[in-house]
């Protein structure tokens, strides 16, 4: 049953429930931290628009700073930036913030242990018709990679907002993952938030399974929960909006309480959410795993839903796989 | 304002301390770059010891003016010239690229104070330091920023990316300082990717450019004093410096750009360095 503390949305199953993607959680989420702390500036290399920072840039202009389609200066002027006391947020597509500017970030705002907040939006595949060269699979793994780097995907737009609004206030780099569907807005401004804090979604008094989520698709993870539920499959889900640092005690109590673990993200399946799951799993709880995720492949064109059943992303695919692994 | 004759004498003095320094602390290293540290000895004194607002026993303090090291590898000249300044004591020079060093191969901020930013990877010190001017000019501060950069890294697209940035920003604050010596690893800068007309180039991007001898320590200083008074843009000097500058037998020989001297060659280098090459007896250099 859905957990209460957690204070979804009360349309949460419902048909209607509203939708909206998480990058509109960013330009919410921006102008609020930018209401907070006037050091707070945002960059943005020509995609204003579509990456919502003009929402920031209407509210203040002279501290919003257009850097053309120049992702590489995006993120290193941002350190600098960041050297002389401000807390800029750099907003791009993640194939190309942090794809096309790894090494920017790796040397001038990681190693240098500076306060930029890395934005990759159109992350996943569910991007759509743009098709693969825009369709960013590799980020979280990218980031989480980093020494001291807090890597963040949001679940949808409310938390995103939340999200934007913590990790203005987190001393050091952050990469914060944003979608451009709309997807489903399960959470409330009731529900916790929290850096660095997983939150249960769906609870059994003895789970089958744990299924641990990030990003959009722990709204697949419910709704699979619900399906399984009816037919006498118990499950537990874990939505993990903080990739890194992991909330270890939360997954591990997942883990120890369902004995089997699924995990699920709009990413490869190799060296994300699942990888660092994995890495904890092996450590301190070595029990089943399955790990969901794109299959060493690139995406393609098409609409957000048929690249997501043809992933095996979405509920009907995540379904079946969960059903095959608890057989 | 330009130098007096005395302020020249002294700071051709205290270049030459930083040569003397840089040898040493390589020979100890082992490993480490030689020629363009020796080439940009003036321009390190000229900084420390007369442009720079700073305070080496308060090295965050607000109110200095921000030197950012683009080309990282050259960090043996900066690392002399602090000690020489203060910023620590010049043996610790000695300590260069060694485990748990303050001083390490390529610069880290975190690890030494002073030292403004990381660097070593080309092409991404002047978009920093395009970044501090802005961040200053938003809250109205008047602190300079100088960034140094390689004539190599100009190869790089990031750096044109800053270039670009810059000029579109008018960022008076800042004046780039570009060590155009004309060598990188695998040779001549014209054989291995030629990069003329910088001066063209940049004016071409909304930049002011002033030429200047580089290793002539009272025209850089007045260089630097009319980029301080160009308000509209900012402004690269560009200062031709000789590689290896101090020690002729290796002046202008690009495979120095990589390697340290041995033993018996820093002997010989220092002996180069307090005689001028010879001109002089020992004891009067």
């Amino acid at each position: 049953m859905p957990n209460e503390n957690a204070n979804l949305s009360p349309k949460v199953f419902a048909d209607d429930i509203e939708k909206k993607a998480t990058r509109d959680g960013f330009g919410t989420g921006s102008v609020e931290a930018g209401k907070a702390d006037s050091r707070v500036v945002v960059l943005c290399a020509d995609l204003k628009e579509s990456t919502r920072a003009e929402l920031f840039e209407k509210e203040f202009p002279e501290r919003f700073v257009e850097m053309g389609v120049a992702e590489q200066n995006m993120a290193t002027v941002a350190a600098g930036m960041a050297l002389a006391g401000k807390i800029p947020f750099i907003a791009s597509y993640a194939v190309f913030n942090p794809g096309r500017n790894y090494e920017q970030i790796r040397t001038t705002i990681a190693l240098n242990n500076v306060s930029v907040k890395i934005c990759g939006m159109h992350a996943g595949v569910s991007v759509g018709p743009d098709g693969a060269t825009h369709q960013m699979l590799e980020d979280i793994g990218m980031m989480r990679m980093l020494p001291g780097m807090t890597v963040i995907a949001p679940g949808d737009a409310e938390e995103a907002r939340k999200a934007v609004v913590a990790a203005a206030k987190v001393e050091g780099p952050v990469y914060l993952r944003f979608g451009r569907a709309p997807t489903p807005v399960f959470t409330t401004e009731e529900t916790p938030f929290a850096i660095g804090k997983a939150l249960i979604l769906w609870n059994s008094p003895a789970p089958h399974v744990a299924i641990l989520a990030t990003g959009s698709v722990s709204y697949t993870a419910l709704v699979v929960a619900r399906a399984l539920a009816d037919d006498g499959i118990e499950s537990l889900v874990l939505h993990v909006p903080t990739v890194k640092p992991l909330d270890e005690e939360a997954v591990l109590d997942a883990a120890r309480h369902a004995r089997r673990v699924v995990t699920l993200e709009e990413h490869q399946a190799a060296g994300g959410f699942g990888s660092a799951v994995a890495e904890l799993l092996a450590k301190r709880e070595p029990i089943p795993l399955r790990i969901i995720g794109v299959a060493d492949s690139f995406g393609q064109s098409g609409t957000p839903d048929e690249l997501l059943a043809h992933y095996g992303l979405d509920a009907a695919a995540v379904e079946k796989a969960v059903r095959e692994f608890v057989r | 304002m330009a130098l007096t004759s005395d302020q020249t004498i002294e700071l051709d003095k205290r270049a030459k301390a930083i040569r003397e320094t840089i040898i040493t602390m390589l020979v100890a290293a082992g490993s480490g770059h030689t020629a363009g540290p020796l080439g940009m000895a003036d321009i390190f004194a000229a900084f420390y010891f007369h442009i720079l607002k700073h305070d080496p026993k308060n090295p965050a303090w607000e109110g200095r003016d921000r030197l950012i090291l683009s080309n990282g590898h050259i960090c043996p000249v900066r690392y002399a010239a602090m000690a020489h300044a203060g910023y620590f004591p010049v043996e610790e020079c000695l300590t260069l690229r060694k485990f748990g060093s303050r001083l390490q191969g390529h610069p880290e901020r975190e690890r030494l104070p002073g030292l403004e930013t990381t660097s070593g990877p080309l092409g991404e010190g002047l978009s920093q330091a395009a970044g501090i001017a802005l961040a200053l000019r938003m809250d109205s501060r008047t602190e300079q920023v100088y960034c140094i950069m390689s004539d190599g890294e100009q190869q790089e697209g990031n750096t044109w990316e800053a270039v670009m940035f810059a000029g579109k920003n008018k960022l008076s604050n800042l004046t780039a300082v570009m060590d155009r010596n004309n060598i990188q690893i695998d040779g001549m800068t014209e054989e291995v990717m030629p990069l003329e007309s910088l001066k063209a180039k940049y004016e071409a991007f909304n930049w002011h450019v002033l030429e200047v001898n580089g290793n002539d320590i009272a025209a850089f200083v007045v260089a630097i004093e009319k980029a301080k008074a160009i308000y509209e843009k900012p402004t690269l000097v560009l200062a031709h410096t000789i590689p290896g500058k101090g020690v002729p037998e290796i002046e202008f020989d690009y495979h120095w750009h990589g390697k340290p001297p041995t033993k018996e060659e820093g002997q010989r280098f220092l002996k180069e360095i307090r005689t001028m090459g010879g001109k002089v007896p020992h004891e009067y250099a």
